[in-house]
């Protein structure tokens, strides 16, 4: 019973988020260019994205010629559907956990792969060259970059001596010293560079780079299907910010009053981090993004748990 | 029925299925256009790509071709003067400027020093512009999405200027045979002098939020290695020859207009690459800064146009003239041949982009695909100039 509830009150919270974080974005993208952003609909555009979810199921579907079908119409529905699981080991709040589970942890990362296999199977079915191509950069990135990833959390996961993210945030404190963030700043930073290239957010975009590949992997794609990529898209960013709030920056726990607040905040504070991002900088190009990878995260990360490892036998 | 032509060769159009494959079987042929979003205009690359890296690109152009030489033809020489802002709208006083520069020559007509004075400032101004508007679409190649916000800025308040002395924002029929169309507006030099020290202070911040930034660095450094000698072959001209170390300006080469009389540096980078023209035009705007600044102190009073400039139904001596001048893009030839009638008899147009984009086969070999979009707008390629 609470499980289905659970699953209920997740969907929610993404359907309520996806449309939130669509506002901000496009807000703050307007701000950080000296516009307003959406201004027309509701007052200062807060009806926008109700509008937009309006028009996305409003357009017409419809197959490219020679697509593969079945790949191309599963492919949104596989990468949206199995981005719901991985909220259920988040912690919200004290008793506000889907389903408290010792190897949360796990069952992030194992399900977080899944979206390359969405990729793939757009990039392939969409019988576009440029799709395809935005598929081939995908799948690099995203296998590349799940490494470090790994190797990020288990550092935390060393630390706290769990993999249950619940009691990871339990182990933490309210004030910002007694955060994870404090023992594992180099984690942290791994963490959440791997997190925007897993993400496909700039400045790691090339799979959907607008001006070099028409719009990648999606390029085929137009109503509610497209709309399903996106909202997977935002998903999957409140999914990663979560995690991180989760793992380094305490959950729930606040200096004064914890609860669902302080985690809600922290995670909105990483999104605006990562649409900061997006706006600011251009983008990394392919080959460098993987030496970033393989040169740069990788050895640090794996140094950092190396590290980690000898001073929690040590002390 | 055996069939020995390969997918591509047996559907696709003219262009993909003469298109040489080369040796390897096993590569992809893609259209990058006519449709794209960061070909500036309607540039079709067509190419050959081994995983990521372009084997053979080949630009197929005449997507836009307006027959603007055919149109001469048929026009007077006053009544053609529009088209040539259209030909590249984005640095529309210089092809203006051409094309009276070569209607003078073969007339011997004067211009009078205020007329000069004002076409080097409109002239400038509108080089401020396409350069903004260049580094702003470069950057929206690479992916960051606000610096053309803020170049559109700046370029607003050019585009007003512009407005109020000639009547157009963008494709400016401002220059005539003897002259300008307008003299100035009382507020205009003001608004200039206003300009100027707030274009400056901008400067320093597009430096430091992008030139300086380590992305855009790593997408443009050691992108695009153009040695000189490729240069000349391709007869490539503008930033993108000051980029390879070569100092060539038209206003210093064949100098026309009060060019002689003013002091400004022709920036030039050595390092070859996309970065190096990067550089080159972040130095130009700086430049203009400094040549607008003399231009409105030293500008006297006068006329604007010559009295006795050719009317509308004007008839040009017998002869043929060129006359080239500095373009944002490189160096804009116009060459008239006059018959005698109303109408000239050939008038060339010398494109800088399209020797530009010669290039584009040749230095494109080998690199990865995102360096090839870094290429192109590391090129400056307007297509409508080079399709006229």
């Amino acid at each position: 019973m609470r499980i289905v509830l659970a699953a209920v009150a997740v969907m929610a919270f993404i359907a309520a988020n996806g449309l939130v974080l669509v506002y901000m974005e496009r807000k703050i993208a307007g701000h950080i260019q000296r516009r307003p952003g959406p201004f027309e609909v509701g007052w200062h555009g807060l009806l926008q994205p109700i509008v937009d979810a309006g028009k996305l199921i409003g357009k017409q579907l419809f197959t490219p010629d020679g697509a593969d079908g079945l790949l191309y119409w599963l492919a949104p529905v596989v990468s949206f559907v199995w981005v719901l699981p991985l909220f259920i080991p988040i912690p919200f709040g004290p008793q506000l956990t889907a389903f408290e589970m010792d190897l949360g942890i796990v069952l992030i990362l194992a399900f977080s792969g899944t979206n390359l296999l969405a990729l793939c199977m757009a990039g392939w079915g969409s019988n576009n060259k440029w799709s395809l191509l935005g598929a081939a950069r995908a799948v690099a990135q995203s296998v590349a970059y799940e490494i470090p990833l790994l190797l990020a959390i288990l550092a935390v996961a060393f630390t706290s001596g769990t993999l249950d993210l619940s009691n990871t945030v339990k182990l933490q404190g309210g004030w910002p010293w007694q955060w994870n963030i404090a023992l594992q700043p180099l984690a942290f930073l791994i963490y959440f560079i791997c997190a925007l290239a897993e993400t496909n957010r700039a400045p790691f975009d090339l799979p959907e780079a607008e001006s070099e590949l028409t719009a990648g992997f999606h390029t085929e794609y137009s109503g509610m299907a497209f709309g399903l990529f996106f909202l997977a898209e935002y998903a999957n960013m409140i999914v990663v910010c979560a995690v991180a709030t989760a793992l380094f920056l305490g959950g729930w726990q606040g200096p004064v009053f914890s609860g669902v607040w302080w985690f809600l905040a922290k995670m909105y504070a990483l999104l605006f981090l990562m649409i900061w991002l997006r706006w600011t900088y251009p983008r990394v190009r392919f080959d460098q993004l993987l030496n970033i990878n393989w040169k740069w995260l990788l050895p640090l990360s794996l140094a950092n748990l190396m590290l980690t490892a000898l001073l929690t036998k040590v002390f | 029925m055996k069939h020995h032509l390969s997918p591509e060769q047996i559907s696709g159009d003219f262009y993909s299925r003469r298109f040489e494959q080369g040796p390897d079987e096993d590569t992809l042929i893609l259209n990058m256009g006519p449709q794209h979003p960061s070909t500036h205009g309607v540039l079709r690359i067509i190419l050959a790509l081994d995983g990521e890296y372009i084997m053979r690109a080949e630009p197929v152009l005449g997507y836009l071709h307006r027959m603007h030489e055919a149109m001469a033809e048929h026009r007077t020489y006053l009544g053609y003067l529009p088209n040539m802002g259209r030909v590249d709208y984005l640095h529309a006083v210089a092809w203006n400027w051409a094309y009276v520069g070569a209607v003078e020559r073969l007339g011997g007509i004067e211009v009078p020093r205020r007329a000069e004075y004002i076409r080097v400032i409109t002239c400038e101004l509108n080089r401020i512009s396409s350069h903004l508007l260049w580094w702003g679409a470069y950057l929206l190649d690479l992916g960051a999405f606000t610096p053309i916000m803020y170049a559109f800025d700046d370029r607003e308040i050019i585009l007003d200027l512009l407005q109020s002395v000639s009547g157009s924002r963008l494709t400016y029929s401002f220059l005539r045979p003897g002259g300008v169309a307008f003299d100035l507006p009382d507020t205009f030099l003001d608004e200039v002098k206003a300009f100027i020290p707030h274009m400056r202070a901008r400067l320093p911040m597009y430096k430091a939020l992008v030139t300086d930034n380590t992305i855009l660095r790593h997408r443009c450094e050691e992108v695009g290695d153009l040695p000189l000698e490729m240069c000349r072959r391709y007869g490539a001209t503008g930033p993108v020859v000051r980029g390879s170390g070569m100092a060539y300006d038209v206003r210093r080469a064949e100098p026309y207009g009060v060019y002689p009389e003013l002091e400004f540096e022709i920036p030039t980078e050595n390092s070859q690459d996309a970065m190096g023209r990067y550089l080159v035009r972040m130095g130009e705007l700086e430049q203009c800064l400094n040549i607008l600044e003399q231009a409105v102190q030293a500008i006297p009073e006068g006329e604007h146009l010559i009295k006795g400039a050719p009317k509308p139904r004007w008839k040009a001596p017998v002869g043929e003239t060129y006359f080239a001048v500095e373009g944002a893009r490189g160096k804009i030839g116009v060459h008239l041949v006059s018959d005698g009638s109303s109408t000239p008899y050939r008038c060339k147009l010398r494109a800088p982009g399209f020797s530009n984009l010669s290039l584009f086969a040749e230095l494109a070999e080998g690199t990865l695909l995102a360096d090839a979009v870094s290429i192109l707008g590391s090129l400056d390629l307007v297509i409508p100039e080079i399709d006229r």
